[in-house]
């Protein structure tokens, strides 16, 4: 059995309370008001977070105006108070967003790692054994961090912040001035009650998977048939059936509609390539601090070298799709899609071509050579840089949508992202120690013992 | 030095396994295994080193992408930068996107078929090249280890008959 060390327990406590001073503090310190954003901004250089002088400016305003926030820009109020205003809902949106991005990421962290475990039941993989009840632990992040994305969808449509653009009734309001036509259209799809009963339906499908898949898991350990083995293989290959619709549907809800004038048709793909490249990761780091405090005697280096060669195939797969919705719309440069990418590449060019560096050419350079895959600090050195990789690309994919170009990696984002960690790591190590570290009872325990690559 | 060598045939891999590990215990010098098909971990026990043949392929993998930047920056940017479509031919960066699939298909290209051809010249394969095979049950369901003699002669074949060897036989190093 797993003991949950004190020093962890301590740490990841840590890491909350930072976190939530952080958080509140970065909740404090949005400006209010239009007048304080107007002061703020005569404090600052003109347009030093607009990177440049007004000609640059203007477009990125009528960029703006035409992807999300149209809404916002009120010709009456004069260019001036219209453009104060605007920056003062993105400054508002800063500490919600940040906020999201790290709840959301955490959260389908611990979905791609339940994907992972079903997959490994419904292939029969053999080698994965030893390492299925750190993935349960991993798991029991998902009831947590799933209502934790509910709670802020559910603030999001109580308007208590504006991440979702679509959520503000003006704009599929044909009297009022900012109503917006193509919003309109897709109200049939984007309207608040729907919406959540979508979310409300993924969120109970995935953590009844994982209810009873664990329940069953535990079963095993005593069974002396196969029934419930056979049972989990159903049941497994019936998730995934659930998993991948639920999930594209997920990824245009809770991210796509972010940005709601834009729509790509593999999204979904990419947003799931990302978190579950993201989530292997998790199980390689997870795997390798738990082997190296001596819990894992039946990992080997072979085990650890084939979660590394996850982490290298996915790496490239993620890049591929991100390349892939990248070119396609770069090549045709159709104005209604294109300005997705202007926004990112003009506002946002650091994080967004790093984090090709990051989740691409690092671990593909690092992870290539198969001594290397064995090593376990090289692997959580890729690990790690992976993971801020996909937290970018999380950051990338919702942050043009509700901030814009008041955008920045500071302590409501760090906060944010700690808050989650800390409490990702007490969940998850709490789980650990729920249960032995080996699953007895399954047919491929021998296999993956011996294991040898 | 004799040029003779013992061919000691097997008729199971297992078996085979077990006199190759005996036979490098006692400090025999394999010559050479024939196996029909790839036998698991022969190569680990015959003490053989790494293939380099992965190193060789990620060069040549660059070899591949570096020609592929050289050709698409000179033809579409240097040579003839014309305007085809509205696509920015005025420096290799801008109109990068639309290079990467070739040069993409350019470094699978060259890595895969110049490893091939290195695996092939490495290897001493080509078209009617006269087989090598000792004993042609080899390609079939035989097992056999070549071991030069070095020493005493008669004791090296008894020994290798206490192996679980089906056949012995001495011949000439060819």
């Amino acid at each position: 059995m797993y003991k949950f060390s004190s020093k962890l327990k301590s740490l990841s406590i840590a890491l909350m309370v930072i976190g939530i001073l952080g958080v509140g503090y970065g909740f404090f310190s949005a400006p209010k008001t239009v007048e304080e954003v107007k002061k703020e901004m005569s404090h600052d250089s003109h347009g030093s977070h607009h990177g440049g002088e007004s000609k640059a400016h203007l477009e990125k305003e009528a960029l703006a105006k035409i992807d999300n926030h149209g809404h916002e820009a009120d010709a009456s109020h004069g260019d001036a108070d219209a453009h104060a205003e605007h920056v003062l809902h993105q400054k508002q949106n800063r500490p919600w967003s940040a906020l999201y991005v790290s709840v959301l990421f955490f959260a389908l962290i611990s979905l791609g790692v339940l994907v992972f475990y079903a997959l490994q039941h419904v292939s029969q993989a053999g080698w994965s054994i030893v390492l299925l009840r750190v993935m349960e632990g991993i798991t029991a992040y998902l009831p947590v961090g799933t209502v934790l994305v509910f709670v802020v969808l559910v603030l999001s449509s109580m308007h208590a912040n504006h991440l979702f653009a679509w959520m503000n009734g003006d704009l599929i309001n044909p009297d009022s001035p900012d109503f917006d036509k193509l919003t309109f259209a897709k109200k049939g799809y984007l309207n608040v009650p729907f919406f959540l009963a979508r979310a409300v339906i993924y969120i109970v499908g995935w953590n009844l998977y994982r209810h009873l898949s664990r329940k069953r898991s535990i079963a095993m350990d005593t069974a002396n048939s196969l029934d419930i083995y056979k049972r989990n293989f159903k049941r497994s290959a019936g998730f995934l059936v659930f998993f991948l619709v639920s999930e594209s549907m997920m990824s245009w809800d809770w991210i796509m509609s972010i940005d709601h004038h834009w729509f790509s048709t593999l999204f979904a793909w990419y947003v799931f390539a990302s978190f579950l490249v993201s989530a292997v990761t998790t199980i390689a780091l997870v795997t390798v601090y738990l082997k190296s405090k001596g819990y894992l005697e039946n990992v080997n280096d072979s085990h650890i070298h084939d979660l590394a060669k996850f982490m290298f195939g996915f790496s490239v797969f993620w890049t591929y799709l991100w390349f892939s919705q990248f070119l396609l719309i770069w090549y045709s440069d159709i104005p209604e899609e294109v300005t997705y990418y202007v926004t990112r590449f003009s506002e946002y060019k650091v994080p967004f071509l790093g984090m090709v560096a990051m989740n691409f050419i690092f671990p593909v350079l690092l992870l290539i050579n198969s001594d290397y895959k064995r090593i376990p600090w090289l692997v959580v050195m890729g690990g790690i840089v992976i993971l801020a990789g996909h937290y970018v690309d999380f950051y990338i994919m919702i942050m043009p949508g509700t901030v814009g170009g008041s955008w920045s990696i500071g302590i409501p984002e760090i906060s944010a992202i700690l808050l989650m960690l800390g409490l990702f790591i007490y969940i998850v190590f709490t789980a650990l120690t729920k249960a032995p570290l080996l699953a007895k009872g399954n047919p491929f325990l021998k296999e993956s013992e011996q294991f040898h690559y | 030095m004799s040029s003779k060598v013992v061919q000691a045939l097997y008729n199971d891999d297992d078996v085979l396994m077990h006199a190759v590990k005996e036979v490098r215990a006692a400090d025999h010098h394999i010559e050479e295994v024939f196996t029909p098909f790839p036998v698991h971990g022969l190569d680990k026990a015959m003490g053989l080193p790494h293939t380099r043949i992965a190193i060789a392929a990620f060069c040549y993998g660059l070899v591949g992408l570096a020609f592929a930047t050289w050709m698409m920056n000179y033809m579409m940017i240097q040579n003839w930068p014309q305007d085809i479509g509205g696509k920015p031919s005025m420096s290799f960066w801008y109109n990068m996107p639309s290079f990467v699939p070739i040069m993409f298909e350019l470094t699978v290209f060259c890595a895969a078929h110049l490893m091939v051809i290195t695996f092939y010249m490495r290897s001493k394969l080509w078209p009617f090249k006269e087989a090598e095979n000792p004993d042609p049950r080899t390609t079939d369901d035989m097992f056999l280890m070549e071991v030069s003699v070095k020493g005493n002669e008669d004791e090296l074949t008894a020994f290798l008959q206490n192996t679980g060897a089906v056949e012995i036989k001495v011949t000439e190093k060819h």
